[in-house]
């Protein structure tokens, strides 16, 4: 090129070579850019594409309907129902979180506490995450939202689904109830379903023991989200399994019954059939609306129910533990025949009072029955005759005969929360009051009294066993989700007939013979008579003072202190297909126990499934039941 | 060579004439890299114009009417209005600076009527116009004497100190870069770089000792390790770099990534849009836009070393560095080469200053295109 002076031909030599050399530079860093493109894009390009999708996808659950609790004649005990809710989403309410709760306050009730639990709600989760206001709300307060909806902003109105007890309180000892998840239920629970807003699982009874059957099967949906979490739009989605359905042996018509009249007492009853253990009712009274769990209760509530000195909380067929008192002499009489000892010859003399080791035991008759044999023991409940016929029988026979009978062990009933009672012996004695086992002891078992404890479903199951002779056991769950629940065997029980017959005559006059102690609560029906054992289980020491003045009237006495009502029976008397316990506590003026047992048997007799269509097929296990001339020659009748 | 006969004796061209030596081709390679651009910006907005692809291609027009403007005036009029342009954009980087101190908090750009304006973008063009300016006028010996090496490292650093105060890291480097090389191009002598060189590399750990602040060097190791802390710190690259790897060799196609339709690319549309390029184009797509900015360096090189005045000469080629440094620094930084500065991609990244400064800088560099047979004396100072 001309024209250059000489100083500025160095000059362009100079900037052209520096140019080259800056150029060769930036060629460089384009080789490094385009390197390192190669190595993101093709080298570990499969690996980002993982972490781009894993970014981008994201699973959510969706929550299956639960199932159904059903009885046997196909009445729903359990079921959803429709839970009209609103909803706040906070990014959409653009008057803010308390301007919009205010409107919504104009329109519907909303307390303080309610504001409260939203905004800590709100606080919790992501703006665009629908938080509930209100749940549970009536058709007409949800209309009123709805109409007011357009001038709400950030309010969404929903229709889910929450749990339903159309009964109340009158299967919530059977049924339980379904509440909120508690951190622990997450740790011991690793079903996803766990952290669902707003899910609920079982915490008692059916609802808890069958919970995993019942709450069925998250489904899923694939959605693809942005970097905040917000669903973009759906991918694919698997609707999951809803809950199964489970059928109980219940038949709500007899529970309805069981807990009208037991209506304000404290106290618990069982039905069940005696050839398959099926339940047909099992009632605890006090109850309380499992309901207010699923809704949440109030601090007041909650007081009410624990402070309650009638306990609705407490289970009390299975979870309270009681003396049987003297529907224990049907065991000891099991006993003594099987031992030998109450041979058809053998007869004891009651005069009111029963002298051992330097101590008065007195009878509950005080004039004495006379001269009593196994069978009159049982329809008179003499205490002397089982004092002598204990102490003679001993200790380990007794509690051998108590443990064949199912006494002092767990049933097994597919509910949580049983209690096994106790039958006491020697080496439980030594267990746990380092002490030998006295003959006092003996005495006092003998009648029902003592260490010995049970709760009123094994009192059940003690009935039905002398029934039918066999080892039954209760069974409340029919099937789930259409399969039917295997029973247990049921042998035959290890007693001879004779022994067995013998203790169905002594309970068969104990209602059906002039005298016997629940005579006058018989049933009147033919062929639907009631055989029983009543029994009076004190809750205090009789001293040998009070017995000597004379005994004080339980009307006179706290209620605290009053004796439990018990009675165990089975009917019909000739082939019997139900057993009943029935206990109350601290009442047994009047043997109100027996009169609500003798109700509800009659009702559950007449609505036995050969007579009603029940729900599913209702076979008595394979039995052969003794003719019916025979049982009633052996029986006497 | 293929110029246009005339005569080196011509000194004025015509509008007519100056229209048809402009480089089209350059134009247009120019063009296409702001269509792809648009397309990036349609395609983070989630498939819409608004709220970024339409704003862009307005600005496209006005810097492209900039361009053709500022190529059509003579590249001695822009000699002698560089110290003036540099003095004036001192004064808007000062007014930032005070107006920041006076309470505004870290402020980068001031509105004049409804343009907003980047001081610190307005002064690497005029500095490299100053330097060129200043260095047109200095033999290759001189350039390497004490005195002018500090007046032209001082044209250098005051701008910078100001604008480390706004803070802009990113952008001083960047004026740094420009000015050195500048220095560099110009004849510095290797007795002066050299040593330098050597004790600035010796003084990196020292300054790591001593110098930086304990957040300054957890920048750094986050940078060094990013999934250390993959929800953190280190967010920003994590992603980058799985929305630029996830496109692999052909990528998930137009509108097709996710990464920065869903949000989990950040500043998606501005300093990280080149991620989402090489997300929804893949290997080869990218390697195709990285040729294009290639090819546009190589025309502004051509043009740096065809140019008859050491103004053009080194204008041009501050020019055409700049560029460059833009897409290095940019380039770098999302593939996680270097730590996150703010430094946009050119002619991709949405933003008005950014768009209006890179056009006026190709204007410049079409100017001294047009007027390369244009000779300026050294001791000139323009012809205004």
């Amino acid at each position: 090129m001309p024209l250059f002076d000489k100083k500025d031909k160095s000059r362009y030599v100079t900037f052209t070579r520096r140019t080259v050399g800056m150029g060769g530079g930036m060629a460089a860093i384009f080789a490094v850019l385009a390197g390192r493109l190669y190595q993101l894009q093709i080298r570990d390009g499969e690996e980002y594409m993982v972490d781009a999708e894993a970014n981008r996808i994201s699973e959510r659950l969706i929550a299956p309907p639960r199932g159904r609790i059903i009885d046997r004649f196909g009445v729903e005990l359990a079921n959803s129902r429709r839970n009209y809710r609103v909803l706040l989403v906070s990014e959409q309410a653009t008057e803010g979180v308390s301007g919009a709760l205010d409107q919504i306050g104009r329109v519907i009730l909303l307390s303080d506490q309610q504001k409260k639990k939203v905004l800590h709600d709100i606080a919790m989760n992501k703006k665009f995450v629908p938080v509930p206001v209100v749940e549970n709300l009536s058709w007409e307060e949800f209309s009123r939202i709805n109409l007011h909806l357009p001038y709400l902003a950030g309010i969404q109105c929903d229709v889910g689904e929450t749990r339903d007890y159309p009964f109340g309180g009158e299967l919530v000892h059977i049924l339980g109830y379904v509440s909120s998840v508690s951190p622990q239920d997450m740790e011991t629970d690793h079903d996803p379903l766990m952290s669902l807003p707003g899910m609920r699982i079982g915490k008692r009874g059916i609802e808890k023991e069958f919970d995993k059957e019942i709450r069925g099967r998250a489904g899923a949906s694939r959605v693809e989200v942005n970097a905040y979490g917000r669903i973009i739009r759906e991918l694919g989605k698997d609707p999951g399994e809803p809950g199964e359905d489970v059928y109980l042996t219940i038949d709500r018509q007899v529970q309805a019954l069981a807990d009208k009249s037991l209506d304000g007492q404290s106290a618990a009853l069982v039905v069940m059939d005696v050839n398959n253990g099926d339940v047909i009712a099992m009632s605890s009274t006090p109850g309380f609306d499992p309901n207010l769990f699923n809704v949440g209760l109030s601090g007041a509530q909650w007081r009410d129910l624990t402070t309650n000195d009638h306990k609705p909380l407490l289970n009390k067929f299975m979870g309270g533990i009681y003396p049987p008192g003297s529907t224990f002499k049907t065991v000891v009489a099991l006993a003594a025949i099987d031992a030998g000892i109450a041979t058809p010859d053998y007869h004891v003399t009651c005069t009111g009072v029963f002298n051992f080791g330097g101590h008065a035991f007195h009878c509950w008759q005080h004039r004495g029955h006379g001269t009593l044999d196994v069978v009159g023991g049982i329809m008179h409940s003499c205490d002397v005759f089982f004092y002598e016929t204990a102490r003679r029988v001993g200790i380990d026979k007794i509690e051998q005969a108590a443990r064949k009978l199912g006494l002092g062990a767990l049933t097994g009933i597919e509910l949580p929360g049983e209690h096994s009672g106790l039958v006491p012996s020697r080496a439980w004695k030594q267990k746990t009051y380092r002490s030998g086992w006295q003959q006092g002891d003996t005495l006092s078992v003998g009648i029902g009294q003592g260490y010995m404890t049970a709760t009123p479903l094994q009192l059940c199951q003690q009935a039905a066993r002398i029934a039918s002779g066999r080892a039954v056991a209760p069974r409340i769950v029919h099937s789930v989700g259409g399969r039917v629940q295997p029973r247990p065997e049921m042998p035959k029980l290890d007693f001879t007939d004779d022994a067995l017959d013998k203790v169905r005559l002594g309970m068969n006059k104990v209602m059906n013979e002039p005298g016997g102690t629940a005579f006058a609560q018989r049933i009147t029906i033919p062929g639907l008579e009631m055989a029983g054992k009543t029994g009076t289980a004190q809750v205090r020491v009789y001293s040998a003072e009070e017995h000597q003045r004379g005994m004080l009237k339980n009307a006179a006495l706290q209620w605290k202190m009053r004796d439990h009502g018990m009675f165990i029976g089975f009917a019909p008397v000739i082939d019997p297909k139900y057993a009943i316990v029935c206990m109350v506590e601290h009442d047994a003026e009047g043997h109100p126990q027996v009169v609500a047992a003798r109700d509800v048997m009659q009702l559950t007799l007449q609505r036995d499934p050969a007579r009603m269509p029940a729900a599913y097929p209702v076979h008595a296990a394979e039995m052969p039941t003794p003719g019916k001339q025979a049982a009633l020659t052996r029986l006497g009748g | 060579m293929a110029l246009r006969p005339y005569s080196a004796a011509k000194r004025s061209l015509g509008f007519v004439d100056k229209l048809l030596e402009v480089n089209w081709g350059l134009v247009l390679l120019i063009t296409l890299i702001a269509c792809a651009g648009f397309a990036m910006l349609y395609s983070v907005a989630g498939g819409h114009l608004q709220p970024w692809a339409l704003s862009q291609m307005a600005k496209f027009a006005v810097g492209f009417l900039v361009l053709v403007a500022a190529a059509m005036i003579d590249v001695r009029v822009w000699m002698s209005l560089a110290y003036p342009a540099y003095g004036f954009a001192l004064l808007l980087l000062l007014a930032v600076d005070v107006a920041g101190h006076v309470g505004l908090g870290a402020q980068r750009w001031i509105m004049l009527g409804p343009l907003e304006l980047q001081p610190s973008e307005l002064m690497k063009i005029s500095l490299v116009l100053a330097l060129a300016r200043y260095l047109h006028g200095k033999s290759v010996e001189e350039v390497s004497k004490p005195l002018p090496l500090l007046i032209g490292l001082a044209m250098i650093g005051i701008p910078a100190v100001f604008v480390v105060l706004q803070p802009n890291l990113g952008t001083t480097l960047i004026i740094l870069m420009d000015g050195c090389s500048l220095l560099f191009l110009a004849g510095l002598s290797w007795w002066w770089i050299v040593p330098t060189l050597a004790a600035g590399a010796a003084a990196v750990p020292l300054a790591w000792r001593f110098m930086l602040h304990d957040y300054q060097k957890a920048r750094v190791e986050t940078f060094l390790n990013p999934e250390s802390d993959a929800l953190g710190k280190g967010w920003n690259i994590t992603q980058a770099k799985i929305a630029i790897g996830s496109g692999g060799m052909t990528g998930k196609g137009f509108l097709g990534g996710t990464q920065s339709r869903l949000n989990f690319l950040p500043e998606k549309q501005t300093d990280f849009i080149f991620t989402n390029f090489a997300e929804e184009f893949g290997f080869f797509g990218t390697m195709a836009l990285l040729i294009l900015f290639a090819v546009v360096i190589f025309y502004g090189v051509q043009i740096a070393t065809s140019a008859r005045s050491q103004f053009g000469r080194l204008l041009a080629m501050g020019i055409t560095l700049n560029f460059f440094f833009y897409i290095m620094v940019n380039g770098l930084m999302v593939m996680g080469l270097i730590p996150v500065v703010g430094i946009p991609m050119p002619l991709l990244s949405y933003g008005g200053s950014a768009m209006l400064t890179v056009m006026f800088g190709f204007g410049l560099l079409m100017s001294v295109h047009i007027h390369r047979q244009v000779e300026i004396p050294r001791h000139s100072g323009g012809i205004i």
